[in-house]
């Protein structure tokens, strides 16, 4: 079996984020690295994020830095990475690529403890960058230029020190000095040698500085000093001239200034009242800003707090450090403070955010300050505060986020043409139920009912130059309704548009008239107003029409054509006619390319399965040029320029090539090739939309024409990033449209359905999936359906306090704050009710996260939720401590009570400092009122956590640490029917197939097991002989099982043949149970079949088809919140067409951070029998010389490799 | 040190002991074993984010504290050594 793997969601969380102009000019731009994924944002000007580029890397990044030469006017960016080098990448805005500027090999690739790229420092002059790693080992390089102005970087230079850890590098500012980089170090060396402990006590945490001597070109060890053990972060402050030099020091509850010869500065991080004794204040997250006057850095708090850090000085001496409360926004992986002033805040977990500055925090609030420092017999005096309603920032947009993707289903609940991909993410109180549905996401910006069905729509401009559309024209099966666009809609009479005939078809002639063609004729009303009718000839009506902005053809009935032009004075001119053999199916002209008098070719469809291509020149006018069958009557055509590459912002600077699209009657969108030359038609390729023949519409979107395609759904064909994607609307099916521009709406499409006109905007382009949320309470764990009806949610979090507990402790807080604000104040219920309102938003869980509970506390629930209406019918909170993990529907024999619930949950769970449990329990629920609600019928004490759970042969099968244990049910609770001992570890997973049990262990993979009814007997049979920590698993066959593991690979083991038919053949089991173990495991062995390493941990997996009528295929969800898809190949010439060219992009064109592609996905085993999507997808982006010459390699034209690619994609979604 | 030294199993030992940590040697007790291969785990957690993530989200912490809670057991990941024998 080969696969092809394909990213479908590109990871959504983010590493790490850095901000700067990387494209030169004044535009503030955000690099991020999602994991594997290299990214490049900007805020557009009405503040929304938009994603400029995106590149897959083949590498995990771990840290990122950008530095400018001094006088330069772009930042460059460093990428510490796990390829064992360093990278330095410009962007590069003409092609809108990065551009690999350096790359210089330092070590071995794969993140070790002692090869750098863990932490990044960059001089803040940009004349130098150290790189390290967790322990010993930094490297300096210096950076300059040459003569031609290019950047230049020297051969590293050490600073390493043996046994010793890192924790945090930065670089220090002191102007033209020579280079200082700090760093806070721990030397473990005597804690490794002393058994009495002592010397473990007595190990100090270090900040030192290290000089880089430009004029010696050597790097030493300046100055080391004891720093606060608690220590995590450094923080650069401005120095020479701009401010006092030195370095924050950010430590478990502190916040210490530190520079050479200076004092230290200490201040204690404010802490939130109901922040349990135990836990420490740390800080993860830090951004400076800085302008000439004044600078400030806000540290964020592991809880979500905001500090603002100010430094009173003179310019030399700190006298005092200032740590005041800002706002709280959700827990950053990082922030970026924008200069346009914004800030850019990249969640952790769930949605990222950008925030625009309302204030910098002048006003007064709870401060801490070096000057008030309190030390007193228990340490120093903590400052506390509660957090409150954002007063320094509005949150102005969202960058959604699927992180964490803690389980997923696919499953067509709503009964749509494609099945809804289910996925519970998130984490605490920001988790959320998303449905996903492909394609793309569209918003609605009017509905209005018409006076009929209309059975047509068209927009047009007043005039070639305006830049909006004047009016909206709607036509009926008897009439045509005219509408003007102002600052509203509404309908006119003095257009000029005859409005008592049906239309079939309206546009802008010449520069500025206007035309309506109608069956009986053609009116060209002229920009005086002046009116010219065209008649049809005796009876013959129009049927079809096909128009630009200089032609016209018409086909009356009967099937002949009639070509018109628009002469130098505006008239309208009849040109040629041709006689068809028959009616007219379709028509289309191409729009008039730039700088020319006409376009070469109109497309002619006929019922006879026929497209025809017929030159419009004046030489050989209306002759064919070309025909091409189709599988059924075409019945609407559209020509449609594609740029075949990237090159520019989003453009192309490739030659493009002209596609004839064509909408056919059994459903089916076949697009082909027109060679601009001689019109000849090739490369064709068919795409089956929906049910209904596509009607295709030109529209505009991002400023270029793009193709919308009306079947039994909406289609968008567009280009992005260099590709042609063909993606479904997830909007209504629609009957005709038009694209629409006001002043409201600068891109807008408008259309007709039943008896409404409806105008949407097309939004968040590029992006395969559009999901709806559903907010969750606690991190959600995993889910069941129940009847293709409602989801069972399990959700469940540690360290924090049940809901009764944390309603009255907001009372609490709500009653203290109104006894100091408004003590005199009793009575008034009217603002008594406002005010309550106020503070629940102020304290909404979401943007503050749950108040921390003792590490021994668990909070959780099971929630029945409908879907449909995304109500939860019924949620119930455990209680007791109690924590659900697992959950299943299971029927037992016993038909009482029909299909019942099984949740396995764990009494008082620990983790540390060894996993311990009170108890484990087994609860069981009924369903009551129609599936809505629960029932419990009875729980079940088990000795340990039941992490899973199944249903096998009308019992209840149970994983309950190591014991995998079958229950049938009885009155009072379940009953032990059997039992085996034997799994090594912990038994995270339970799937069946017929006698078949497939067991996945924790820490030890799969293992097959058998139950023997007649001797009542569970016996493993075989298993893995790699030690695998299962993180998901699914069944594939009778034979074969899809695991991932912890350290992000997926696999699938299968039982050879032989083996398998041996042991069903065995009547009597007898030879399974005294069979002799080998390696101290089962008999036999399953065989790895595939291997891959996606570079991120799999969560879920699950086989299923996305598209309707499609093979299946394995689709997997991560940590790092992307989905992804394994296809089966079907045909031996596909693999080696997809490996031979995997290979050739391996070798011409290596990923951009360093690491080798072939070394990545064989990260932690050999890849086997999978083909990488994401690469071959790479192919177009490729420069056109480069796609050439693999092209010839593989013995094919570039554009077939583009097709192919496209073809296998289309088979997944 | 003689010039034939230089290439002798032992000094290539010692080279290579020198410059990657971690690499064993003859007498290597089973304390130092697991140090070291509990130092390299957190270290490779550490590096691969999404691996912290999943950490993070078992023991609900924020993924930075979980960062510096690894760091921190750098120090002592198997407690205190054992006591010599050979003194």
């Amino acid at each position: 079996m080969y696969l092809y793997n394909l990213t479908l969601q590109k990871a959504t969380g983010i590493v790490c984020a850095i901000n700067g102009n990387f494209s030169g000019g004044k535009s503030q731009e955000i690099v991020v690295a999602r994991g594997k994924i290299l990214d490049l944002l900007r805020p557009d000007d009405s503040g929304k994020i938009q994603t400029v580029l995106s590149v897959e890397i083949f590498g995990a990044v771990r840290s990122l830095a950008q530095f400018r030469l001094t006088g330069a006017q772009k930042d460059y960016i460093v990428v510490g990475s796990d390829s064992g080098r360093i990278v330095i990448l410009e962007f590069n805005r003409e092609k809108n690529v990065f551009d690999k500027v350096h790359q210089e090999t330092f070590g071995k690739s794969g993140c070790r403890r002692i090869v750098p790229g863990q932490y990044l420092a960059i001089d803040p002059k940009g004349r130098a960058v150290m790189i390290g790693a967790c322990e010993k080992q930094k490297l300096v390089y210096v950076l300059n230029r040459d003569t031609a102005a290019r950047l230049t970087i020297s051969s590293p230079l050490e600073a390493h020190k043996s046994h010793t850890i890192t924790y945090s590098i930065c670089g220090v500012d002191c102007g033209f000095d020579n280079p200082i980089f700090a760093a806070i170090e721990l030397d473990y060396l005597e804690a490794d040698q002393d058994s009495t402990g002592q010397a473990a006590s007595e190990a100090q945490k270090h900040l030192t500085f290290y000089e880089l001597d430009l004029g010696l070109n050597h790097v030493s060890r300046k100055w080391s000093e004891p720093v606060d053990n608690g220590a995590n972060m450094l923080v650069t402050v401005p120095g020479g001239g701009d401010g006092p030099s030195g370095v924050l020091v950010c430590a478990e509850n502190f916040v210490i200034y530190k520079n050479q010869g200076h004092p230290d500065v200490r201040a204690v991080i404010p802490r939130r009242a109901d922040l349990p004794a135990e836990r420490g204040v740390l800080i993860i997250s830090a951004a400076t800003h800085k302008q000439k006057s004044m600078f400030f850095f806000l540290l964020q708090t592991e809880y979500g707090d905001i500090f603002k850090a100010t430094l009173e000085h003179d310019g030399e001496h700190v006298q005092e450090l200032k740590i005041k409360y800002f706002d709280t926004i959700p827990v950053t992986s990082s922030m970026c403070v924008l200069k346009s002033g914004f800030l850019f805040a990249a969640s952790e977990f769930g949605n990222h955010a950008l925030y625009q500055f309302q204030a910098i925090g002048e006003e007064a609030d709870v401060e801490a300050s070096s000057a008030t420092l309190m030390e007193t017999e228990e340490g120093f005096q903590p400052v506390f505060f509660q957090p409150r309603g954002l007063k320094n920032l509005v949150r102005i947009d969202q960058v959604e986020s699927l992180m964490p993707i803690m389980d997923m289903k696919v499953e067509n609940l709503f009964e749509e043409e494609t099945p809804q991909i289910f996925t519970l993410c998130g984490r605490g109180p920001r988790s959320s139920l998303r449905i996903l549905r492909p394609g793309l996401a569209i918003s609605e910006m009017a509905v209005s009912q018409l006076p009929g069905v209309p059975s047509a729509v068209w927009t047009v401009k007043k005039n070639a130059i305006d830049e909006f559309d004047a009016y909206i024209v709607v036509s009926f099966a008897n009439a045509t309704l005219v509408l003007s666009i102002g600052e509203t809609v509404e309908e006119v009479s003095d257009s000029g548009f005859l409005d008592t005939t049906p239309s079939l078809a309206v546009s802008l002639i010449g520069d500025d008239s206007l035309m309506q063609v109608h069956p009986s004729g053609i009116r060209h009303i002229r920009e005086d107003g002046r009116i010219n009718e065209w008649r049809t000839p005796g009876k013959r009506t129009i049927v079809k029409v096909g128009s630009n902005r200089l032609q016209v053809v018409i086909a009356l009935s009967g099937g002949e054509l009639i070509y018109f032009e628009v002469d130098l004075t505006g008239q309208l001119m009849e040109v040629e006619k041709l006689e068809m053999s028959g009616d007219v199916a379709c028509l289309d002209i191409a729009p008039v390319p730039e700088g020319r008098q006409r376009s070469r070719f109109l497309a002619v469809g006929s019922y006879d399965n026929t497209v025809r291509i017929l030159s419009l020149d004046p030489d050989d006018c209306l002759q064919i040029l070309s025909v091409q069958s189709v599988s059924a009557a075409p019945e609407s055509l559209l020509f449609l320029e594609v740029q075949a590459s990237i090159g520019g912002e989003d453009g192309a600077d490739h030659p493009a090539s002209l596609f004839l699209n064509a909408g056919l009657s059994n459903g089916v969108l076949f697009r082909t090739v027109v060679d601009m030359v001689t019109g000849q038609l090739s490369d064709s390729r068919s795409r089956f939309l929906g049910l209904r023949a596509p009607k295709l519409f030109s529209i505009v979107i991002r400023g270029r024409r793009a193709m919308l395609c009306l079947s039994s759904r909406p289609w968008l064909g567009y280009i992005h990033q260099g590709h042609f994607l063909l993606t479904p609307l997830s909007y209504e099916a629609l009957e005709f449209a038009a694209s629409f521009s006001s002043d409201q709406c600068a891109e807008g499409v408008v259309a007709v359905a039943g008896d409404a006109l409806r105008v949407f905007t097309i939004e968040r382009l590029g992006e395969t999936f559009n999901e709806t949320a559903i907010p969750l309470r606690y991190t959600p764990r995993k889910f069941v359906f129940h009847k293709k009806k409602s989801l069972i949610i399990i959700e469940s979090d540690q360290g924090a306090f049940t809901a009764e507990e944390r309603e009255a402790g907001k009372k609490e807080f709500f009653e203290g704050a109104d006894m100091g604000e408004n003590g005199n104040n009793n009575g008034d219920q009217m603002e008594n009710g406002g005010d309550d309102e106020d503070k629940n938003d102020a304290l909404s869980d979401e943007q503050y996260g749950y108040p921390k509970a003792e590490s021994d506390k668990w909070v959780s629930c099971i929630r029945v939720l409908d879907p449909k209406t995304s109500n939860t019918t019924c949620l119930l909170e455990l209680q007791d401590n109690e924590a659900a993990y697992s959950v299943c529907t299971v029927n037992f024999r016993e038909k009482e009570y029909g299909t019942l619930l099984a949740v396995g949950t764990a009494k008082g769970l620990q983790f540390w400092p060894k996993r311990s449990v009170a108890s484990g329990f087994i609860h069981i629920y009924r369903f009551v009122d129609d599936g809505r609600a629960l029932e419990l019928l009875h729980k079940t004490q088990v000795e340990g956590v039941p992490l899973a759970l199944c249903q096998f042969q009308g019992r209840l099968l149970a994983g309950i640490g190591s014991v995998l244990r079958l229950y049938d049910l009885g009155k009072k609770r379940l009953l032990r029917k059997c039992e085996n001992k034997l799994f090594p570890n912990t038994i995270v997973s339970i799937q069946t197939y017929r006698d078949r049990i497939y067991v996945g262990d924790m820490q030890e993979s799969f293992h097959y097991c058998k139950y023997r009814r007649d001797e009542n007997q569970l016996y493993v049979f075989a298993d893995d002989s790699v030690p695998r920590w299962v993180t998901a698993s699914h069944h594939i066959d009778f034979d074969t099982m899809a695991g991932a593991d912890k350290f992000g690979n997926v696999y699938f083991v299968r039982l050879p043949q032989d083996v398998s038919d041996e042991i069903e053949e065995d009547p009597t089991g007898g030879k399974i149970k005294w069979e002799q173990g080998k390696l101290n495991g089962a008999p036999n062995k399953v065989e790895e079949i595939v291997q891959f390493h996606v570079g991120d941990v799999v969560t879920c997996l699950q086989k299923a088809s996305l598209i309707p009528g499609g093979g299946d295929s394995v689709i997997y969800g991560t940590v790092m919140g992307s989905l992804g898809a394994l296809l089966p190949f079907t045909s031996r010439d596909d693999v080696d067409f997809f490996s031979h060219l995997e290979m050739h992009l391996r070798q011409e064109y290596p990923p951009l951070c360093g690491r080798d592609h072939m070394a990545y996905r064989s990260a932690y085993f050999p890849v086997k029998d999978v083909i990488d999507g994401d690469l071959c997808e790479q192919f177009p982006t490729l420069p056109m010389d480069l796609q050439r010459k693999i092209a010839d390699e593989l013995d094919r034209t570039p554009a077939e490799i583009l097709k192919k690619l496209e073809e296998v994609r289309n088979k997944i979604i | 040190m003689q010039a034939s030294d230089r290439f002798n199993i032992n000094s290539q030992l010692e080279h290579l002991q020198a410059k990657y940590v971690g690499t064993g040697h003859a007498d290597l007790n089973r304390f130092e074993w697991a140090v070291n291969i509990q130092r390299d785990s957190f270290a490779s957690y550490i590096g691969h984010y999404p691996i912290l993530a999943y950490f993070a989200i078992a023991e609900n912490e924020s993924i930075g504290r979980e960062r510096y809670n690894f760091m921190q057991k750098m120090l002592l990941p198997c407690g205190l050594p054992p006591e010599r024998e050979d003194d």
